[in-house]
């Protein structure tokens, strides 16, 4: 490793070409702590999205009239105002609402932190998303195919769970991997309130070294492999969940 | 009330259904005892369907009495759990689980709905699916299936839900004519051993030679009915002698 970093290191002593996190061990941990966070960020925003979005298409098909309001709210408020303007809301206006907690030094903090905010208003905004996608999924499946499990005595739930959920899954793939694409490149929104994902670090790196050309090609690569690696896993899956003879 | 054998399985009292302004049932009446075969036949649009989609509640009906081995179906408390084990259903268009093999969708009910043992509704799946003559299509997907075997995994479907009545909704009329043969070769069975069944189907010859009785419906009511062979050989009623005359 250590003939790599010199490599680098040689690299920007002949050509002014400057990777510090490739020479630099505190560089190098911070653009590890970024790379890490983004993902962790992202696993996190794509399963409550998920959770989100399954939950409220079940909560669409509701009888009451006033838990299909409130979803339709969700959604018209969270799909028609701008992500960024979603997270200073929450990690602002919510979050200077919300009680203090004394920290380990015998200070005040808030109680959740930028990550925290920046999961959940990120969820919430992907979530509204996954919820019309999930509903023109399960619009899809036909309603003879629902009556046959209710003749059958599958209850509301368990048709839900059984037969509806998983023929729309398949049905919504495509579009879902849209969104959750589009998430993960979201998430450099959080960069917005100082949580330290990749763009906010590359950020600290470029500051003390002044080298922002190498750092944002840098960041580009960065974040088009590891969304086309989110982009192979799905179609992968998307693959293996065919059904032999259908659609 | 408490049901005995010895009264009708199915009973049918006046029964009126309506999708809005529409009539489709205009004081439906009739009875189904333990073992019978009874078959409706009528012109399309003559609530045939509806008729037998409301015994099992899949349609709500507005006036009437509908007893299922004594339940009352037309109750706005009906425990649906308790009515669908005791009446099975198989489809025009057979609606398979599409995302399922052929044991998966046989076994799928008995484990989910009856709580069954894993394994012991899987050994019954097994049997019902050489029963309905499709061994060694376990493992295929309905879409990898033709229309006639699909239709007999969806009868073995029903069947592993052990019901009392099984309702048979034109289940022929989406097939090719040969794979026809085998659906109603497998009701046949069915019948044989004692299987209670309402069905609604356009196979006359079928029908005279398997049910013990026959109905007639017409814009909502029964026209006529009788067993198979004084109704094809005497029918009364003019709009029975006409439906007949240009079916036979």
């Amino acid at each position: 490793m250590e003939f790599v970093f010199d490599w680098f290191r040689t690299l920007y002593q002949e050509t002014g070409i400057n990777l510090p996190f490739l020479y630099d061990e505190y560089d190098r941990n911070r653009m590890i702590g970024g790379f890490l966070t983004t993902i962790w960020l992202s696993l996190v925003c794509l399963f409550f999205s998920v959770i989100i979005g399954v939950i409220g298409a079940w909560l669409q098909g509701s009888s009451f009239k006033w838990t299909r309001r409130i979803v339709n709210g969700y959604i018209q408020l969270f799909r028609n105002t701008p992500p960024l303007v979603q997270l200073y809301f929450f990690y602002f206006a919510i979050g200077t609402l919300l009680p203090r907690v004394e920290n380990d030094w015998g200070g005040q903090s808030p109680i959740l932190g930028s990550f925290a905010w920046a999961a959940i208003s990120l969820s919430f905004f992907a979530g509204a998303f996954n919820v019309e996608i999930f509903r023109s999924g399960i619009e899809a499946v036909p309603k003879s195919t629902v009556e046959a499990a209710e003749a059958l005595g599958f209850s509301k739930l368990q048709i839900y769970r059984d037969i509806t959920l998983p023929l729309a899954f398949r049905v919504v793939l495509p579009a879902l991997n849209n969104n959750l694409v589009n998430l993960v490149k979201t998430t450099t929104l959080a960069y917005a309130i100082a949580v330290p994902e990749m763009l906010y670090e590359a950020n600290q790196i470029w500051s003390d070294n002044v080298n922002v050309t190498e750092m944002m090609i840098f960041l580009l690569l960065a974040y088009f492999a590891l969304v086309g690696v989110l982009v192979s896993g799905m179609n992968r899956w998307e693959r293996a969940m065919k059904i032999p003879g259908y659609g | 009330m408490n049901w005995t054998p010895a009264d009708p399985m199915v009973s049918l009292k006046d029964v009126h259904k309506s999708f809005g302004e529409l009539k489709v049932l205009n004081g439906v009446s009739l009875d189904v005892m333990k073992g019978d075969v009874i078959c409706i036949i009528g012109p399309s649009g003559s609530g045939k369907s509806t008729l037998i989609r409301c015994v099992n509640a899949l349609n709500d009906i507005q006036k009437g009495s509908i007893l299922v081995e004594g339940q009352e179906v037309n109750d706005p408390n009906l425990d649906k759990l308790e009515l669908r084990k005791k009446v099975g259903m198989v489809f025009q268009q057979y609606n398979l689980f599409p995302h399922k093999t052929a044991l998966q969708n046989v076994m799928m009910a008995p484990v989910r709905v009856l709580k069954q043992d894993k394994a012991k509704a899987e050994e019954t799946a097994r049997a019902l699916i050489r029963k309905v003559r499709l061994e060694g299509k376990e493992n295929a997907y309905p879409g990898e299936l033709s229309g006639g075997q699909q239709q007999r995994v969806a009868i073995a479907r029903s069947l592993a839900m052990q019901p009392d009545v099984i309702l048979f909704d034109e289940v022929t009329a989406a097939l090719d004519p040969e794979t026809v043969g085998e659906v109603l070769q497998t009701i046949k069975d069915l019948a044989e051993d004692g299987m209670t069944c309402i069905l609604v189907t356009h196979e006359m010859a079928f029908a005279r030679e398997v049910a013990d009785h026959i109905y007639f419906t017409d814009r909502g009511v029964i026209v006529e009915h009788g067993p198979p062979e004084t109704f094809f050989k005497n029918a009364q009623d003019p709009r029975t002698k006409e439906f007949l005359s240009q079916i036979l």
